[in-house]
């Protein structure tokens, strides 16, 4: 056994990481190029946003993207099917390639997915020749009908956006990926090394992480410290993990010194 | 002439296409997403699609996000 492990495929493409991570709420672009470099992604998301007419020589995002690193752009804040779809097919026509992480939301309060809107918007994207990264509630049923309506990737919450709260549902990972035959990452509400780690043991292709690391104190540490679990993660549920049970003894039970000679 | 662009009603001097109003609102055309009334305008096309009197524009680049 080498440990070898065979690259992440989504569509068309592949990759070496299994760490995906978000563009938002960094202080700085500079802050963030490092961070993202140290988390060695070479998967990175972005949103689609108005143009600031009046200060139209803003830098751009894109000048701080590590060389090499593709961008997934989100139809983040979209919550019909019209506004998912022409979102992606601006990020399309603006250049960025037909790969999308689909996300259409239900509750602004919850940023809850909206489980129909999603389906229906998977649907019209994959009929229009999109890769669709699917956004979506931790549900192995709707998880399965987005595969069939197209999906490149199933990318069901942990948590709600941004809350940190880390997988709450570590069954539901389980049995996703025991259902659907194309990637599953866990997306949304990772907020510790341990938190990414446990998706990824429990059978997540990857994860996409984008708060935990931009809102760490020091967002570079997070991002090496991410890029590690995610890795451990990984080889642990390559490795297969002990069974759960009650008390074994790991040392021999023969032997003790308060043994009895031959007992 | 008068177009919505990106929600705020703007007069702005006559331009024939997206190229030209572009290039008024000095915006670089690299990785700029352009939507007319409700339809997305490809980059190669930037220089030939028309505006006219009263269009909505939606001028969209990419920013941060998860």
């Amino acid at each position: 056994m080498t440990g070898e492990d065979r690259a992440l495929q989504i569509g068309e493409r592949r990759f070496g990481s299994r760490l995906f991570v978000g563009t938002g709420k960094y202080a700085t672009w500079e802050l963030m190029k490092e961070a993202l470099a140290a988390s060695g992604s070479e998967l990175v998301t972005v949103a689609v946003r108005r143009v600031n007419i009046d200060r139209p020589e803003e830098p751009s995002l894109l000048n701080y993207i590590p060389e090499g690193v593709t961008l997934l752009p989100n139809t983040a804040g979209c919550y019909t099917v019209e506004e998912a779809v022409t979102t992606a097919r601006l990020a399309r026509a603006a250049g960025l390639g037909a790969l999308v992480k689909l996300e259409v939301i239900g509750d602004q309060e919850l940023l809850w997915p909206d489980p129909v809107g999603t389906l229906r918007a998977t649907e019209q994207l994959v009929q229009e020749g999109f890769t669709v990264m699917v956004y979506t509630t931790p549900d192995p049923v709707l998880a399965v009908h987005l595969e069939k309506a197209g999906a490149a990737a199933v990318m069901p919450l942990g948590s709600p956006i941004g809350s940190g709260q880390g997988v709450l549902d570590v069954d539901a990972v389980i049995k996703i990926r025991a259902r659907v035959q194309v990637p599953v990452v866990v997306d949304a509400g990772i907020g510790s090394p341990a938190d990414a780690a446990l998706a990824m043991e429990h059978g997540a292709d990857a994860v996409l992480v984008n708060t935990a690391i931009a809102a760490a104190a020091d967002p570079v540490l997070m991002a090496r410290a991410m890029k590690r679990a995610v890795e451990a993660g990984r080889m642990g549920y390559l490795a297969g993990r002990m069974p759960r049970r009650g008390a074994s003894a790991s040392s021999p039970t023969e032997g003790r010194v308060s043994q009895p000679a031959g007992a | 002439m008068t177009l919505t662009v990106n929600g705020e009603r703007r007069e702005v001097p006559d331009v024939a296409t997206i190229a030209e109003l572009l290039d008024h609102f000095r915006i670089q055309h690299q990785a700029v997403g352009v939507l007319i009334n409700g339809e997305v305008v490809g980059r190669g096309d930037f220089g030939t699609a028309p505006v006219r009197e009263g269009d909505t524009l939606d001028i969209v680049r990419f920013v941060g996000g998860g």
